[in-house]
């Protein structure tokens, strides 16, 4: 396994969910502090129902394709779906190889989120 | 033969491959690789005269005091110190600077100014800060010109009576910029302040004159010259070392002991609480005399080619930004830059894949990587065992980084 999949190309050169939401019901920004890179994940939600996510960041591939492969996992899915993921599920998704080192930049845009989420007090 | 060429087979760690290819380690400002001679010394140490030092009385003890201090005067001469009280031993340079912190802090009152620069490695700078919280001291930063050069205009106007103390890096551990540092010193002396110099970018890879320069305190690490980790040095001014106060208590840095005072030992072992890291001293003495065997003119004169190499070699790869003084002669033996698109985490773990170690990020120097309005940098720095062959690899590799990803 390659550490920068086809997945992690993919989604660095031409992302999906990259960009900022109107009026976003959910803001959480981050640093990591191994590299200093700052990320920022919005997040719509109806009912229990994270409707749709957008990112933004300077971070490195794996950090961007890790924020995009999660908010596309999360779409039109129950926020408690968000609170259950783990780095590993994104992991699976971005069939790469990771080093230790670099598990932070995975982790990430799902604690990101995760801590925004609880901030709003949804489930 | 060039001086890298003659070097490698001295350095074991280089024979071996990484991710399938042969190592190229341009990692040396972060931490150099260790000549056999330098393994060899520890080893020896540990197999033949390991005790504690100064307070047995038995032979192994004094086998173990005598090449402890033996080392002291070995990395006294090759520093140029006038005596050996003056050679303090600590776990790194960062141990260095926050014993001087520590020391001087406790004689600074509130107003009383501390001068550092915008290029400061952090363990040159938070440590002031800590002090300012704690003494009501205030922190002033001598600025950046273009390519990196302290603005020395700026210094000599933030020097006044109230400056207590100057505290800069000899040699940036990112822009590669030598400081002129016995000017820096001779200013500062002249207004009544202290100088720290943190020269961890500097010994290894020139030859330092601590007491030409003049500098009050001068740190550095012995990991990042061919020595062990865990072992640094403090050189401090005896004058100035003998009016301060001890920085840390316990065993061995007293006199004599009683239940509510105590009276401080001599120098430099006043400052030397503790078991010292007595297999680091002996690692530091076998890496300053392999060092000192080579001459440090000649290794700075190699180092020097090969960062003048690098920087014309990776100028002209499209998207390439470097970073610090254009005149390699101004500068240490690194060489940051940034590809253009490429996250330095990135290119430094492409890099990886072909068996070419850098540093990528913000060094320890996030008010620098602030000042340059990036979020890092890669980083390639030399040592004695590079060659000209790993600066074309290095090349090579960033020139294929933008297609990697």
């Amino acid at each position: 396994m390659a550490l920068y999949s086809d997945v992690i190309r993919e989604r660095f050169r031409q992302p999906r969910f990259r960009g900022t939401l109107e009026r976003p019901d959910v803001t959480g920004e981050d640093v990591n502090p191994l590299c200093g890179d700052r990320i920022r994940v919005q997040a719509r939600v109806q009912g229990d129902r994270l409707t749709e996510g957008r990112w933004t960041g300077d971070c490195c591939a794996i950090s961007a394709a890790s924020a995009d492969v999660l908010l596309e996992m999360l779409a039109g899915q129950p926020t408690a779906r968000a609170r259950e993921l783990t780095p590993a599920s994104i992991l699976e998704r971005l069939d790469s190889d990771i080093r230790p080192s670099r598990m932070k930049c995975v982790a990430l845009p799902l604690t990101v989120l995760q801590a925004a989420l609880a901030r709003e007090g949804r489930p | 033969m060039s001086l890298g060429e003659r070097c490698r087979p001295d350095f074991p760690i280089l024979t071996r491959a990484v991710n399938g290819h042969p190592l190229v380690y341009l990692d040396s400002a972060a931490s150099s690789q260790k000549p056999a001679s330098v393994i060899e010394a520890i080893q020896r140490y540990y197999e033949t005269s390991h005790a504690n030092v100064h307070r047995s009385i038995h032979t192994l003890g004094e086998e173990a005091t005598e090449r402890y201090e033996a080392a002291r005067d070995a990395v006294r001469a090759f520093i140029g110190a006038r005596t050996r009280e003056e050679i303090v031993f600590t776990r790194g340079t960062t141990e260095s600077l926050n014993l001087v912190a520590q020391a001087v802090g406790r004689t600074l009152r509130p107003g009383d100014e501390i001068v550092v620069s915008e290029l400061e490695h952090h363990s040159n700078l938070v440590p002031w800060q800590m002090v300012c919280r704690d003494r009501g001291t205030v922190l002033k930063a001598i600025p950046l010109l273009p390519e990196g050069y302290l603005d020395l205009d700026a210094y000599a106007r933030l020097l006044s009576p109230r400056t207590r103390m100057v505290a800069v890096a000899h040699v940036s551990n990112v822009l590669g910029t030598i400081n002129p540092a016995a000017q820096i010193v001779e200013q500062a002396h002249r207004v009544g302040a202290l100088v720290c110099l943190d020269g961890a970018q500097a010994v290894p890879h020139l030859p330092v004159d601590v007491t030409a320069i003049g500098a009050d305190f001068y740190a550095f690490s012995g990991h990042k010259m061919l020595g062990p980790t865990g072992i640094g040095v403090l050189h401090g001014r005896r004058e100035v070392l003998e009016r301060l106060e001890p920085a840390w208590g316990g065993g061995e840095m007293i006199k004599e002991v009683w239940i509510d005072h105590a009276q401080w030992n001599d120098l430099p072992w006043r400052f030397e609480p503790g078991t010292p890291p007595i297999a680091g001293a002996v690692g530091l003495h076998a890496a300053v005399e392999y060092l000192g065997k080579l001459g440090m003119a000649q290794v700075s004169a190699h180092e020097q080619a090969l960062t003048a190499a690098a920087l014309d070699a990776l100028a002209p790869i499209p998207g390439v930004t470097l970073y610090g003084p254009r005149n390699p002669e101004m500068r240490g033996a690194v060489v940051a830059f940034n590809v253009e698109g490429l996250h330095p985490h990135d290119g430094a773990a492409l890099l990886d894949q072909r068996g070419i170690a850098v540093r990528a990020g913000h060094h320890c120097a996030q008010p620098l990587m602030k000042r340059l309005r990036i979020a890092g940098t890669l980083r390639a720095s030399f040592s004695v065992y590079n060659t000209i062959q790993d600066v074309q690899r290095l090349a090579e590799g960033v020139a294929a980084l933008r297609e990697a990803l």
